[in-house]
């Protein structure tokens, strides 16, 4: 293995929970307020999932109070704390930008259900 | 003062301890050995021969291996011979290997490379030209536009900017700030770009202006 590759693995996590786009997760983010640290959630529908590796980023969409908010997190950060999978979804896309022009019943993503 | 040659191997990502993103470039450095030293008395100015790399002895001309064998590495030559000035006169001895120790994470350096050539450029990448306007009518889109005045003076000034070569020279980035050293690689990472390919030999040097 070269030498850049061992640098950039040394970040990765191996623990990352296994989610895709469409799926509804929940993310525990490590917020710092002078000298305590405490943990936020930040929940939301997974719109995007680019990049690899170390740079490996992901992309939450929420509608709160009627305004979206969409926050992209690196997967490896240390300030994401761990991420929770409250939902699955079926989609037919790999990045589901076409939901910031909907709202309402035809913002929804169906549920992926094990029969 | 410090001075190492080294080898870009590319750039990455790490995590700083607030957590933050910091882009990195990930160089190669020594063990360089002293191969002639250069003081104030003798020469009239400071500075150390180092070497980096290695090459066979056979590939070496007797010239150079005759010299090496000064400081005693003629047995396994170095594939690159550079001088690196310094300010005052150096505490190193012949045949002493420099290493990545000589830098500490946080303190800062200059890197000196070879840029990516960019082969025959208009000007506007060349010399970032702003370039006409691409609708309205329009005609001269990435065209340098007027290049002097009329009949006075009848010529067009030296150092005009004009399209060319592009890229393929030394440049220097100062002020880059060690991220972290790893003696156990050769390895120093910095943050930011530095100029040239993956490859590509780079010379750091301990910041002038930090």
């Amino acid at each position: 293995m070269n030498l850049l590759d061992k640098i950039s693995r040394e970040n990765v996590k191996t623990d990352v929970a296994d989610f895709s786009v469409g799926d509804t997760v929940k993310v525990n983010v490590k917020i710092t307020e002078g000298t305590n640290t405490r943990i936020q959630a930040f929940s939301g529908v997974v719109i995007a999932r680019k990049g690899a590796g170390i740079a490996e980023t992901f992309t939450v969409r929420r509608v709160t109070f009627g305004q979206g908010v969409e926050r992209v997190f690196p997967v490896n950060s240390p300030m994401v704390d761990s991420i929770d999978v409250e939902r699955r979804g079926i989609v037919r896309r790999a990045k589901l930008y076409y939901l910031r022009d909907k709202v309402g019943k035809s913002a929804r993503i169906t549920e992926k259900r094990d029969y | 003062m410090a001075g190492l040659i080294g080898k870009k191997l590319g750039m990455t990502q790490v995590y700083d301890e607030n957590g933050k993103v910091v882009p990195v470039t990930v160089i190669q450095a020594g063990p360089c050995p002293v191969l002639d030293i250069r003081t104030q008395d003798s020469h009239g100015y400071s500075a150390l021969q180092v070497g980096f790399g290695k090459k066979k002895a056979k590939n070496v001309s007797k010239a150079v291996l005759g010299h090496l064998n000064k400081s005693g590495k003629a047995e396994n030559p170095p594939a690159l011979i550079k001088e690196i000035r310094l300010t005052e006169d150096p505490s190193e001895e012949l045949g002493q290997d420099l290493t990545v120790e000589a830098f500490e994470a946080g303190s800062f350096v200059d890197v000196t490379g070879t840029s990516k050539g960019k082969g025959f450029q208009g000007v506007v990448k060349r010399y970032n030209f702003g370039g006409g306007r691409a609708s309205h009518g329009g005609d001269w889109t990435r065209k340098p536009g007027s290049i002097g005045m009329c009949e006075f003076p009848g010529k067009v000034y030296k150092g005009r900017k004009m399209p060319g070569h592009t890229g393929s020279v030394q440049r220097t980035i100062m002020g880059l700030k060690i991220v972290s050293v790893r003696p156990e690689d050769n390895v120093v990472l910095v943050k930011g770009a530095v100029p040239g390919h993956k490859g590509g030999i780079v010379v750091l040097r301990t910041a002038k202006k930090k």
